[in-house]
């Protein structure tokens, strides 16, 4: 198997989709929390995976479909070797230059008391990070992370 | 209606002011909150602001947004503003953001029990 999770078999899946309505950012990493109980977490592991996903979540939110609501979809996965797998995507803008957004306070909303810290959060929390963006098209993140400490 | 996952209560002594936030801190809950305490904020000027998060449950970087602007517009006012008693997550998120080197933050004091 791959070490980081890429080519993993799938073990168990699970498919959510909703609007971007920004009440559907607690609702979107308690799903998630519930889907990685089967993985048995610590309560560490399962703070890191809530917090990377609202991240997530909320990027598609504020950014991907800014004037507009537009449908997220969340695809869970539990692969071989105790990897988790979460894609999260949408339909929206599109990222122009990803290097630079995955960069430390990054924002292109200045105005609006955004850190710049989403995808920093995502990749310290997680044990990596692929970001997949065509502007226009919709950006897909996808975030793995190993929970096989306890058997 | 849609109900509010954080909100806060406040207390003002002789010192200044200490602001409690509750709950989750994500970007659904700070635009309320962002709006409540500014108003708070402007009506009362505290020349300190102690912001207490020993009772945040859950805070994503939209929580550094809402500190970070609450921060600049204590310093508008002419005041300071004091992290108080972060619990161990909402910690490990203000120091990937390296908040510490521009705000103090004062530390949780622990209870005889050892919980925090």
């Amino acid at each position: 198997m791959n070490k980081r999770g890429l080519a993993a078999k799938t073990q168990n899946e699970m498919k959510l989709s909703f609007p971007s309505l920004s009440v559907n950012e607690g609702i979107a990493r308690s799903a998630v929390a519930a889907f990685c109980a089967q993985l048995n977490p610590t309560i560490d592991e399962l703070a890191d995976i809530k917090c990377a996903v609202s991240e997530a979540v909320t990027n598609c939110i504020v950014h991907a479909y800014r004037d507009c609501i537009g449908v997220i979809t969340l695809d869970l996965r539990v692969c071989e070797g105790g990897w988790l797998k979460i894609e999260i995507k949408d339909k929206g803008c599109g990222i122009p230059d990803v290097a630079a957004a995955r960069e430390p306070l990054y924002t292109t909303d200045p105005g609006g008391e955004r850190s710049g810290m989403g995808f920093v959060v995502m990749e310290s929390f997680t044990d990596r990070m692929r970001v997949k963006s065509k502007v226009g098209a919709g950006t897909t993140v996808t975030l793995f992370k190993r929970l096989d400490g306890r058997g | 209606m849609i109900k509010q996952t954080s909100s806060f209560t406040h207390t003002t002594g002789a010192e200044g002011m200490e602001v409690t936030l509750h709950g989750d801190i994500d970007h659904h809950s700070a635009v309320q909150l962002r709006a409540d305490l500014d108003r708070l904020l402007y009506a009362e000027r505290p020349a300190r602001l102690w912001l207490n998060l020993s009772a945040v449950d859950f805070m994503d970087s939209s929580g550094l947004g809402l500190i970070l602007g609450r921060f600049n517009l204590i310093q508008e006012l002419g005041g300071e503003m004091i992290l108080r008693a972060p619990g161990e997550r909402v910690a490990k998120i203000l120091h990937l953001a390296g908040l510490e080197r521009l705000i103090a933050i004062e530390p949780a004091k622990n209870k005889p029990d050892g919980s925090r």
